[in-house]
């Protein structure tokens, strides 16, 4: 396997060790060695040496790879400040947001492994398809449907209803795909809607705006749906928001049987 | 891919594992089981026999471990349940002790009953 | 129907864990009870044989965990095995259909 140490600095960006010069805030001593994927579906880890920083972040380290050392590595980033969901990878076989994990809190022995997130298609390197993951939002009919009725002025939604709290516990979801990375069902059941999409899918049926409640639960209640879920809790786990899509998932199985109980599915 | 794989290193995950290889081992006895009680036929010399066997110190370890399997299953279904019907509650570690708390329990009870 | 299915299963498995969870609870304080001063075909029928309760329990109870098992096998098949769907749902069937047979023969030997 390649392993390419520090070649080919960029001039203009060049940043030598020298050991003369006094360390700046952030910098320590230390190197870090850091595994990442290379390739497609088919690839290898390719490792690198980057020097270790306080308070870094295993975006900072990604980012460093690519701007110092092989600026051939893809990856996605967007806001660096934990709100977008861009940099969700894989490190040290957890799927997590990279500019929210602290390179000290995970590196094991000075050593990290970075990968794409878990069950997406593989682009490039670290670059994932997210394709499947919408493309099952809206197989789980997870999008406000209107009613048709002509409402005079705004409507009405207790904050403090029970609907509500159930809707607000979960809808600040950002589609970032850790839960669907984090899921086993999504790795066993290639059909299954996943965490995300059941996730929406829940805060829609708790809408009192919505129009059309049973056709969120009939998409939600067919094969594949949400009675696949074990309520391991994968994603519960690992989503950065703290959402728990295992809690809304079970509140799908609730209301989907109480559905058919009522001959409305 | 391994069962211990680091996205699945959590005690929910662990709860899972065990209720489905509970699960698992209590279908493959089950119609063993079965089969041993189908021989009480009569007067039930035929158990008799059988149960003669079932002194032997490994068989009588089996029987105890399959008391905690199957306690276990309950344990873990009972927990699963509880998430599904009843309104969420945030205790499910707690809720994972103590249906491993309870298995073990059911299998010290057994084991003091059987020697 | 197929798309219900699913849904079926769901609640057929969590109904008979319902029924399962109170048998099974009786069955394994009974085994702690009757395993003291070990356990004998005679004392075993003399229980099972005095009441009629006993083997209309155990008679539910070769019902609902004839379906529970079976459902959880399929589950089982289905996500951890490369087996077709159709495989797994047939094994389930012959699983419950086994278990049926057998447990009424036994339920038929202590009544």
């Amino acid at each position: 396997m390649p392993d390419i140490r520090g070649y080919g600095a960029l001039s203009g960006c060049a940043q030598e060790k020298n050991e003369d010069r006094a360390l700046t805030a952030v910098e320590t001593d230390k190197t870090l060695k850091v595994d990442i994927w290379r390739g497609g579906e088919d690839g290898y880890y390719q490792s690198f040496t980057v020097p270790h920083e306080n308070s870094q972040t295993v975006l900072d380290v990604v980012t460093y790879v690519q701007r110092k050392l092989d600026p051939t590595l893809s990856y996605r980033f967007s806001c660096r400040v934990g709100m977008c969901g861009s940099c969700a990878m894989t490190v040290n076989g957890r799927p997590r947001w990279t500019c929210r994990t602290h390179v000290d809190l995970v590196a094991e022995d000075g050593c990290i492994e970075i990968a794409p997130m878990r069950n997406f298609p593989r682009i490039k390197d670290l670059a994932v398809d997210m394709t499947v993951f919408f493309d099952k939002w809206r197989d789980a009919n997870a999008r406000f449907v209107p009613t048709e009725a002509e409402l005079d002025g705004f409507a009405e939604v207790d904050p403090d209803s029970r609907e509500r709290k159930e809707a607000s516990a979960a809808i600040e979801c950002i589609g970032c795909g850790i839960c669907y990375a984090a899921c086993d069902l999504v790795s066993w059941n290639p059909d299954y809607l996943g965490p995300a999409a059941l996730n929406r899918a829940w805060t829609l049926v708790n809408d009192v705006r919505d129009g059309d409640p049973n056709g969120h639960l009939k998409a939600v209640a067919g094969d594949a749906g949400c009675h696949a879920c074990h309520s391991q809790q994968g994603c519960t786990s690992h989503c950065p928001k703290s959402l728990s899509p295992t809690a809304s998932i079970a509140g799908l199985k609730r209301k989907s049987f109480a559905a058919l109980l009522k001959g409305a599915l | 891919m391994s069962i211990l794989a680091a996205h699945r290193n959590h005690p929910t995950y662990w709860a899972f594992l065990l209720h489905r290889l509970s699960g698992l081992a209590l279908a493959v006895f089950l119609p063993v089981h079965l089969y041993v009680l189908s021989m009480a036929i009569g007067d039930g010399a035929q158990l008799d026999a059988f149960l003669d066997w079932t002194q032997q110190p490994l068989v009588k370890l089996a029987e105890v471990v399959l008391v905690v399997l199957l306690a276990l299953h309950m344990a873990g279904g009972l927990r699963l349940l509880a998430i599904e019907f009843l309104p969420w509650r945030d205790s499910q570690k707690t809720f994972a002790a103590c249906a491993g708390a309870f298995a073990i329990g059911a299998g010290i009870l057994y084991f003091l009953n059987l020697v | 129907m197929s798309g219900r299915l699913e849904l079926w299963l769901f609640v057929l498995q969590r109904m008979s864990a319902m029924v399962l969870a109170p048998l099974v609870l009786v069955h394994l304080g009974t085994m702690i009870y009757a395993v003291q001063g070990g356990l004998s075909a005679a004392e075993m029928l003399s229980r099972t044989q005095s009441q009629v309760i006993w083997p209309v329990m155990y008679g539910i109870f070769i019902v609902a965990v004839a379906i529970h098992g079976a459902i959880g096998l399929r589950a089982i098949i289905r996500e951890m095995t490369p087996l077709l769907d159709t495989t797994a749902s047939a094994i389930a069937v012959l699983f419950c259909l086994l278990v049926l047979i057998l447990g009424f023969n036994a339920v038929e030997a202590i009544a």
